[in-house]
């Protein structure tokens, strides 16, 4: 995946369609530390004991539709390529939780990418699904939770589209704030999706 | 926080009554953006985000968009469904932005089938 929010993407719909109503996305980034975590938790079906080990093997998929799962393995790949790691465990509470770092600085570290769009289609695309998201760099925070912005609106459904539009536009907003002049904390715009397999 | 104001979400809660007040009813359109690991990485979100563009563009309290994983025709992502009432849904393949826009403004809106950008009926 060309962003790392393509990974986050990418998993946050594995826990949707393990039945969770609400994830919880968590992007930590350290200079000092040069590194940059992200945490993604759902409270979905959660992974079967005896499967959690062999999550980042390409061949073991619970899906129906093809014979290799990708995601995880995916993002176990790109963190291991930049000096990190998954970790992938099942919460007391349920659902899975899924942790992957990178060294930040690392040359082949992909870029977050467009996190303000990511959100914005989750939300769009799954209405009964809440989100909160918690973006920290360094000192500074930003934190986002799909549950207050419902309270604010009442009775107008989350995914319309203007409201989509207005919460994609705020977040990518804040995300540049919060990003100030670091250029390795990019909140990109310009990306096309293509992949480089 | 974000820097969403509340005046902003009220202003935003007082157009979307009014639009919905005037049209009461069901979805008549669904549009589907195949959403797994092959999607994403050949550019479902961007497709999705044309799509989003243009739902809030046309304003329509009718047409639904949701997202799903993998049909299992990896090869031929980015896919959108588009189903509309009493038709045959329409598999699209190879999408990207303007083929979106095209399939929104020609399909979904007007009823007119996209057939060269078409994968299948289902």
């Amino acid at each position: 995946m060309r962003e790392l929010s393509l990974h986050i993407l990418d998993v946050v719909e594995n826990g949707i369609t393990a039945g969770a109503d609400c994830i919880a996305v968590r992007v930590e980034e350290s200079a000092p530390d040069d590194r940059l975590q992200i945490t993604i938790q759902d409270n979905g079906r959660g992974i079967p004991a005896e499967k959690i080990r062999s999550v980042d093997d390409p061949f073991v998929t619970t899906r129906t539709t093809r014979r290799v799962g990708l995601g995880l393995s995916l993002l176990a790949a790109a963190a291991r390529r930049c000096g990190g790691d998954i970790t992938v465990s099942a919460p007391p509470g349920g659902g899975t939780e899924v942790t992957a770092w990178f060294r930040r600085s690392h040359i082949d570290r992909a870029p977050l990418g467009d996190v303000a769009s990511t959100l914005g289609m989750l939300i769009l695309g799954n209405p009964h699904v809440d989100f909160v998201y918690v973006h920290r760099l360094d000192q500074n925070e930003f934190s986002l939770d799909t549950r207050d912005i419902r309270d604010q609106l009442e009775d107008v459904p989350l995914n319309d589209p203007g409201v989509i539009q207005h919460i994609t536009a705020s977040i990518r907003r804040s995300l540049q704030d919060l990003a100030g002049g670091d250029i390795h904390a990019t909140t990109r715009e310009d990306t096309d999706g293509k992949d480089d397999h | 926080m974000a820097k969403m104001t509340i005046e902003d979400l009220k202003r935003i809660k007082e157009h979307t009554l009014k639009a919905t007040a005037l049209r009461q009813g069901d979805a008549r359109v669904k549009i589907t953006v195949h959403m797994g690991t092959c999607g994403i990485a050949a550019g479902a979100r961007e497709v999705m985000n044309a799509l989003m563009q243009e739902m809030a563009e046309a304003d329509r309290q009718d047409i639904r968009v949701v997202t799903s994983g993998c049909m299992g025709m990896c090869s031929s992502e980015p896919n959108v469904t588009v189903e509309v009432l009493d038709s045959e849904p329409i598999v699209y393949q190879h999408m990207d932005a303007n083929r979106m826009r095209q399939v929104f403004r020609r399909h979904a809106l007007l009823g007119e089938v996209q057939t060269d950008f078409a994968l299948a009926k289902m």
